[in-house]
């Protein structure tokens, strides 16, 4: 019938016979015999649309559904967030040393970016509408509450569009002389990009931890619950986790392209993209369980209900999970390090035998702590011999003293690793090298042996000093040593010759799959935490505010939800490699001709690097 | 006996043997999901090491690649293969077997000790001080009603703790009162085992609910008694004078 209306040939009546009293009246007969009914019933329905509390699809469920949409949306957007940052970063040094290698690297990473941008507003549109349609009740309060970011966050996102049409459009335009100006361009795509994260950071842990005031304009409440006790520990930890993530997941991209890399050149830039994507996540990947750590503090100090639900509750186990996740990321990243040192420097391999040994004892030492549960699972027979489901020795592994030491110890390993494979195959020059080398080493083993005694030194003082000052006092530190020995090795290898040239592209397809472990870890961690902070709320939309009152007020279990983490981390990998393939179909179609070494490869090189096409042993080709 | 595979064996078989049966002779066995846990790292490290270089890879991956496949294997290796390839499908047969089978032994669990608190007991705080006359008050509740089953020196060590499992809570262990807030222990006193949550077992506890015997006061005042004579502190937001 509405269609009907709207097809009414009233639009071929001259305008002067419409503006006619007569007219005018009859028109006005007839919407208010049409339109009236129609407004009552769009009342009615205004009315039976605020009576629904929750709508769902049975079989699939609400939540279920909302999870998946959520989780990739996330995912996505911790992507898109993160690279910018270090595509801006490799610009500037690009710019700076006038390396076109690195301008060529930022353009790669922006192609990846703008490749995923529209998927990822894509997802965040499939979102919305989901929330609306099943959660209409905690969208109307949330609207209610937050009106006026929307608005901000609208006019963010049409920035940052238009800023990254610019950016990547621009490109090749605005080389020389206004290549300024882009590298302006890319400063804003970070701004904006860095307060489109924190807008909706507000509404997500405004539901954890709201701040809600009765009085007040519009515009004062929506900020007093903007500014929750959680925001900003969680937009600190999202801005790292987004830079490891878009690492990580550029590192993949790079690891893959090297597999099936055919020509030398491609190898060559494909080993070193790997190579800058995984520097690029352990670069984050160290100060984040720092962040992380604050994160919690936080949680805990607002609510110990809250804190002990995900520290000590039926989410703990999760815990011993993120710590076999991020082991398994923290071995990766070192693994890669490692084959780094022992391929790409030829004749390296021995002399750094002993203290890669060193290091994977200590990590996997620290690992085995960090992965050690408070309450073990045990038989009953088992718990009978123990005296309980803590054990009387091994049990002190498992409080935080002892996670906080073996993590920071960890960090410290993979910072040393970086430091030994930044120095090898250099050697020092420098007059003071060989005091600035002792002075280091000296203050490398004061800082471990202070961040053990720390460590077991917090057993026996109260919660609140460990809390406030011996694990802040581990992280500064680790910071401590970080910050001092980056430029004073910066400074040694200025002066330092080259004995060995690093050759780049003759890395075994290993370390090609470790890149892809990397990625995918970093991807099952991310949908983990996002489970736990989810959870955390237990049978609340908003903590204590507004209690969830449909079928789905209970948390799912373990089992469950590592199923939907797997299943999240599945579809994200496929959702990924799908954009990144179109990315790449782009340069396929140009036939550009190709560069000379390529063609001159011998045939046996021509075949992909996972075939076995790159030289080295046969088992390191297939393995 | 030289390479990267027997030095991985001999590694996990030590490995084994310590976690087993040595480290067991100063302290409690260690159940078999931490061993495991343990062995795998092992494992996981071996491997990490000897795949860094192509020649290690080689020497490490080789020999299992040859035996798998049957290539250059004679006489004795020849023997072995064949029992290795019969007794570890059987082994794999029994294992899936074993975990299988009826049993009358109940299964592994995993009890939740310390579960959230309901709403109502969060931000609680003790309205009692902290000083020699309510210590010793508190002592002599302990020593009244607890300490039976917590010991007079609060290790868990009572004279009725053997009848008990899961055992009494150890207050002297750092992992245990003092990890939790004072309101914790008000809640788990007042209610005892019966008002755990399902993740905490309550069919488990034998905690006596005290609040039918006790006063808020009392439990507040034997709470700091708990911590003082454990040697332990509360866990607070706020640092003392």
């Amino acid at each position: 019938m509405t269609y009907q209306i709207s097809k009414n040939p009233m639009t071929t009546i001259p305008a002067g016979r419409l503006l006619c009293l007569p007219s005018l009246l009859k028109w006005g007969a007839f919407l208010a015999l049409f339109l009236f009914p129609a407004f009552a019933l769009a009342q009615d329905g205004a009315t039976a649309a605020q009576a629904v509390g929750y709508r769902d699809i049975p079989g699939l469920g609400s939540r279920n559904i909302i999870w998946v949409i959520a989780q990739q949306h996330l995912l996505l957007a911790g992507f898109v967030l993160g690279v910018p940052l270090f595509a801006w970063v490799c610009e500037i040094v690009g710019w700076r040393t006038k390396e076109a290698r690195y301008d060529k690297l930022a353009k790669e990473f922006t192609k990846l970016l703008t490749s995923a941008y529209a998927t990822t507003a894509l997802f965040g549109g499939i979102l919305l509408f989901l929330l609306i349609a099943f959660y209409p009740k905690l969208m109307a309060y949330l609207t209610d509450v937050f009106f006026p970011s929307f608005l901000v966050y609208s006019m963010l996102f049409l920035l940052e569009t238009a800023t990254l049409y610019l950016y990547w459009y621009g490109w090749d335009a605005m080389q020389g002389n206004k290549k300024g100006f882009h590298i302006f361009l890319g400063l804003m795509l970070n701004v904006f990009a860095f307060f489109i994260m924190v807008i909706p950071n507000a509404w997500a842990t405004f539901q954890a931890s709201p701040v809600v005031i009765a009085e007040g304009t519009a515009l004062e409440r929506a900020w007093a619950a903007t500014w929750n006790p959680t925001w900003w520990p969680v937009n600190i930890h999202r801005f790292i986790a987004n830079i490891v993530l878009g690492g990580f997941i550029c590192g993949a991209y790079a690891g893959v392209r090297y597999l099936l890399a055919v020509s030398r050149e491609e190898r060559e830039h494909y080993d070193w993209m790997g190579y800058v994507g995984n520097f690029i996540g352990v670069f984050g990947m160290l100060p984040l369980p720092f962040a992380g750590y604050w994160l919690m503090r936080e949680i805990y100090q607002y609510n110990q209900q809250m804190g002990i639900t995900l520290m000590g509750g039926f989410l703990a186990w999760l815990f011993i999970l993120q710590a076999m996740l991020i082991g398994v990321l923290f071995l990766g990243a070192n693994y890669y390090f490692w084959l780094g040192i022992s391929h790409r420097i030829p004749g390296s391999e021995q002399s750094y035998k002993k203290p890669i040994l060193a290091m994977l004892v200590v990590l996997m030492v620290c690992l085995g702590v960090w992965m050690t549960p408070h309450s073990l699972v045990a038989s009953l027979e088992e718990a009978r011999k123990m005296g309980g489901t803590h054990h009387p020795l091994l049990g002190v592994f498992g409080v935080m003293s002892a996670k906080m030491t073996v993590s920071n110890l960890m960090i410290l390993v993979t910072f040393m690793s970086f430091i030994m494979y930044w120095r090898a195959g250099k050697q020092e020059t420098a007059g003071w090298a060989k005091v600035a080398k002792a002075i280091m080493g000296a203050m490398l083993v004061i800082a471990g042996v202070a961040v053990i005694v720390l460590g077991v030194w917090g057993y026996f003082v109260p919660a609140i000093v460990r809390i406030n000052y011996f694990s802040v006092a581990q992280v500064l530190i680790v910071l401590f040593i970080m910050v001092t020995f980056t430029p004073l090795t910066g400074l040694l290898m200025k002066s330092a010759k080259t004995t060995t040239e690093m050759v780049w592209g003759q890395m075994p397809i290993r370390a090609g799959y470790s890149l892809v472990l990397n990625a995918v870890m970093v991807i099952l961690l991310m949908s983990l935490m996002g489970y736990a902070r989810s959870s955390s709320r237990v049978h609340w939309h908003i903590y204590g505010v507004m209690r969830d009152t449909s079928e789905y007020a209970y948390s799912p279990a373990l089992g469950y939800a590592a199923a939907f983490m797997s299943l999240n981390t599945f579809v994200f990998c496929l959702l990924v490699a799908f954009i990144f393939w179109v990315a790449s179909m782009g340069d396929k179609g140009k036939g550009q001709p190709k560069p000379e070494a390529e063609a001159k490869v011998p045939v046996g090189d021509m075949t992909p690097a996972m075939a076995g096409g790159s030289p080295s042993s046969s088992y390191s080709q297939k393995g | 006996m030289k390479g990267p595979l027997s030095t991985t064996a001999i590694l996990l078989a030590g490995m084994y043997v310590f976690l087993k049966f040595i480290l067991p002779l100063f302290t409690a066995p260690l159940p078999a999901s931490l061993i495991y846990l343990y062995l795998v790292l092992t494992l996981s490290a071996t491997m990490i090491f000897f795949t860094m270089s192509g020649s290690s890879l080689d020497s490490f991956m080789g020999p299992i690649g040859r035996f798998l496949a049957g290539t250059d294997v004679g006489g004795t290796a020849k023997t072995a293969r064949l029992l290795v390839l019969i007794v570890f499908p059987l082994l794999v047969g029994w294992q899936t077997y074993t975990r299988l089978a009826p049993s009358d032994l109940p299964p592994a669990e995993n009890r939740t000790i310390h579960p959230a608190p309901p709403g109502e007991f969060v931000g609680l705080s003790n309205p009692y001080p902290t000083n020699e006359q309510n210590i010793q008050e508190g002592k002599g509740i302990y020593a009244a009603n607890c300490s039976p089953c917590h010991g007079p020196n609060f290790d868990g060590k009572g004279t009725a703790a053997p009848g008990f499992n899961p055992p009494p809570a150890n207050f002297a262990d750092p992992g245990t009162i003092a990890q939790l807030q004072e309101s914790y222990l008000f809640w788990r006193i007042k209610k005892g085992g019966v008002g755990l949550p399902i993740e905490g077992m309550p069919w488990k506890s034998a905690m006596p609910r005290w609040e039918h015997e006790l006063s808020d006061e009392k439990i507040w005042k034997v709470i700091i008694g708990e911590y003082d004579g454990a040697g332990q502190s509360p866990r607070t937001w706020e640092e003392e004078e």
